[in-house]
């Protein structure tokens, strides 16, 4: 469960092909802006991200600033948002001017990226919930968050409280336990009911919330190294 | 070309911006020793010796600027022509020093400025699609583009300054919007590097990591502008700075300290070769600004043991009581990062016009307080971890009730910083695989927190190749000594 981006893939589609190309051969041609700016659109409904297009459009909107469109900003910096655990949204605001961020809906973005960062997830699903009218623009918003909750629950547990996974993704009762239930059948979670404490989450094994199964890199050498006492040998 | 039209105004247009220039000076005026540097330079560059050109160029240049242009720039062009059979390439090349040496030393008007770019362009368009068969030394050819580029950011941050524009310099700038124009000098720069095939030559390194515009330099994600010239020392420390840089607002503090560690010893074993090279005091530059940034990662991320010990020794006598301020989640800590990131950061441009119709304010400063600001946010989110870590590492079990009270927090707080801990030590790349660059390893079950130490790891098995190669170096040797 450790790539928290399912909703949002890579692949290119047929038009994608053509907006890599672009960037690739002339990355600082302003005529591409309006190509650049459909491609966004194109993400948010097709659900599919390519941050190297959005970073492209930002910085042709540094050196054009008239031409900037906040709404295609937020849409950007939202897509980014539902790329974490990468840090996106903080390469996309580097690239946007600090006059442009003080709008009222950016900075309502950079606040919810906060809560995510410091994985104060009740604290952003409350501000989420108030600014249904930016993030309602792109699907799939909600899931992806999701995934990264749980991302950085199993980067975190063994066993996690039915609470503390509640308040992460913000599903409750009935819901719950239908996502549970998803997770048990495809992604290797389990159930465990306690007595006293209620229901445990089993998260699956990971190295990083199960130390002992990280490979010790220190004893395996590249085979390039021994590679180079070849020679000798022979 | 067109390029010797410019030429002709340059010694009439010398006059009204010769306020900046030391009175007394005579563009026309020839001193001998210029008529023969000119004669033998061009000379070595017809006759291809990269030797000498070289020595001429670290040297000579120098020693003459010394002597005889302290104050004041060198001849005009025009009036060192007759020396170099006018010849049109060399003028350029002549030209493109003359305009560095008024940088260094004197602050350039306006109308010199666009006369520099005037230059660059009729040069570079030699460059990449002249058949011109020369041969300059890398050093050169680094500087040339590491001055174009300098020269483009110094134009962006006398542009930005507009309060103190007066009208006739406002006009000017509108008559010449083409000149050090983005997009002109970014595409410069991307037909240098394909000239260059620098990109192929990386990926033959397997460097082909090191990515980093240098002149939009706050796209910390995109671009390959990096021009590395293989030897020429200025242009490799230039290109780790940048990529630790990048790696530092990347989150990725592993990479950062493994890289500014390797070339800050590089340069401490090395420094006493380099003390004459004119580059000198920007080797030192760098080397200053490397350990301050070196200081922030260790802050961000303590993992010392990254770092080798005549390294950590320099930090330390540097930054070692700084050091220990910033881990405490202070403002006393916090302004430290301030200071440091303000040290050692690169210079960050607006590269946009401004919009001569508004009010006229100065935005020089804009990119960089974007920067800190976005940087100290980080910080901020972070400042809580380094008193976790002092707990978890004297811990090897603790519950989570306990640890709170310890930190006084509530136990929902504690929870998201500990998770919070883990998001931050934790990189994800683009295929989904996590690099962990944590420092201490933890999992929660229910509600125990468990630590397990990260034993330090002993390489044996680099460490036998190398002997195992360095003894079979012995054994020829002694194969080869011949007993009488």
């Amino acid at each position: 469960m450790a790539n928290s981006t399912p909703n949002q893939k890579q692949q290119p589609s047929a038009m994608s092909y053509t907006v890599e190309q672009l960037i690739a051969v002339n990355p600082y041609n302003p005529d591409i802006l309006p190509d650049l700016e459909n491609y966004v659109n194109e993400q948010v409904s097709s659900q599919t991200y390519s941050l190297s297009a959005n970073l492209c459009l930002l910085r042709l909107y540094q050196f054009e600033p008239d031409r900037m469109s906040t709404q295609i900003v937020a849409r950007i910096l939202i897509k980014a948002l539902m790329a974490m655990p990468a840090p996106d949204f903080s390469l996309c605001l580097f690239l946007i001017p600090e006059r442009v961020q003080m709008e009222e809906q950016f900075k309502t973005l950079i606040v919810l990226s906060h809560y995510l960062e410091t994985a104060r997830f009740s604290q952003f699903w409350d501000e989420a919930a108030k600014s249904r009218h930016i993030l309602d623009a792109v699907p799939g918003f909600e899931q992806a968050v999701q995934a990264y909750a749980i991302h950085v629950l199993s980067l975190t547990y063994q066993r996690v409280p039915r609470s503390v996974l509640a308040e992460a993704i913000n599903v409750e009762g009935m819901s719950l336990d239908k996502f549970i239930e998803h997770q048990v059948s495809n992604s290797g979670w389990a159930i465990e009911k306690s007595q006293d404490k209620g229901q445990f989450i089993i998260l699956p094994s990971n190295e990083f919330n199960h130390p002992e199964l990280k490979k010790s890199t220190a004893d395996s050498v590249p085979l390039e190294h021994i590679a180079r006492i070849f020679p000798i040998l022979g | 070309m067109d390029g010797t039209a410019s030429f002709d105004y340059d010694s009439q247009q010398q006059k009204p911006g010769a306020e900046s220039v030391a009175a007394g000076y005579d563009p026309n005026y020839v001193p001998d020793s210029v008529k023969s540097f000119v004669g033998h330079m061009y000379r070595h560059i017809r006759e291809k010796n990269v030797y000498e050109i070289h020595q001429m160029y670290e040297t000579s240049f120098q020693s003459i600027s010394d002597r005889f242009f302290k104050d004041s720039p060198w001849p005009s062009v025009d009036a060192v022509a007759p020396y170099v059979d006018n010849d049109h390439v060399f003028c350029l090349l002549y030209r493109e020093m003359w305009f560095r040496h008024l940088y260094a030393r004197h602050s350039p008007t306006l109308r010199q400025r666009i006369d520099s770019w005037d230059n660059y362009c009729s040069l570079f368009q030699v460059v990449l699609h002249g058949v011109v068969n020369m041969q300059l030394p890398n050093q050169w050819l680094w500087d040339m583009v590491d001055e174009f580029v300098y020269q483009f950011q110094s134009f962006c941050q006398y542009r930005a300054k507009m309060k103190s524009k007066t009208e006739q310099e406002i006009a000017l700038l509108r008559q010449y919007d083409q000149a050090w124009n983005v997009y002109g000098v970014l595409n410069f720069l991307q037909a240098l590097v394909e000239k260059s095939t620098i990109i192929q030559i990386l990926e033959q390194e397997k460097e082909g990591l090191v990515q980093f515009t240098a002149t939009d330099g706050y796209d910390y994600n995109g671009g390959s502008n990096v021009l590395k010239f293989l030897g020429v020392i200025g242009s490799h420390i230039t290109t780790i700075y940048h990529y630790g840089f990048a790696s530092l607002m990347l989150r990725r503090y592993v990479d950062a300290i493994r890289e500014f560690n390797k070339i800050l010893l590089y340069i401490y074993k090395t420094k006493q070769y380099h003390q004459k090279s004119p580059q000198y005091e920007q080797i030192l530059k760098k080397n200053e600004q490397m350990y301050a940034l070196l200081a922030i990662s260790l802050s961000l991320c303590p993992q010392v043991m990254l770092v080798e010990e005549t390294v950590n020794s320099q930090l330390r006598e540097k930054y070692g009581d700084k050091m220990l301020r910033m881990q405490r989640s202070d403002d006393e800590g916090f302004a430290l990062y301030d200071e440091l990131f303000s040290y050692a950061c690169p210079k960050f441009i607006t590269p946009s016009a401004p919009s001569y119709e508004e009010p006229l304010v100065n935005y020089n400063q804009d990119a960089y307080r974007l920067q800190l600001k976005l940087f100290l946010y980080e910080v901020k989110q972070q400042q809580l971890l380094s008193g976790v870590r002092t707990f978890l590492k004297v811990y090897s079990t603790i519950s989570l009730g306990k640890l709170a009270t310890y930190m006084e927090v509530d136990e929902p707080t504690l929870r998201t910083i500990l998770m919070t801990y883990k998001h931050k030590t934790h990189a994800v790349d683009s295929e989904g695989k996590i690099t962990s660059n944590a420092d201490v390893n933890f999992y929660i079950d229910d509600d125990m927190i468990h630590v397990v130490e990260s034993k330090l790891a002993k390489r044996y098995g680099d460490y036998f190749l190398r002997q195992i190669v360095k003894l079979e170096g012995v054994m020829s040797d002694v194969d080869r000594i011949k007993l009488e």
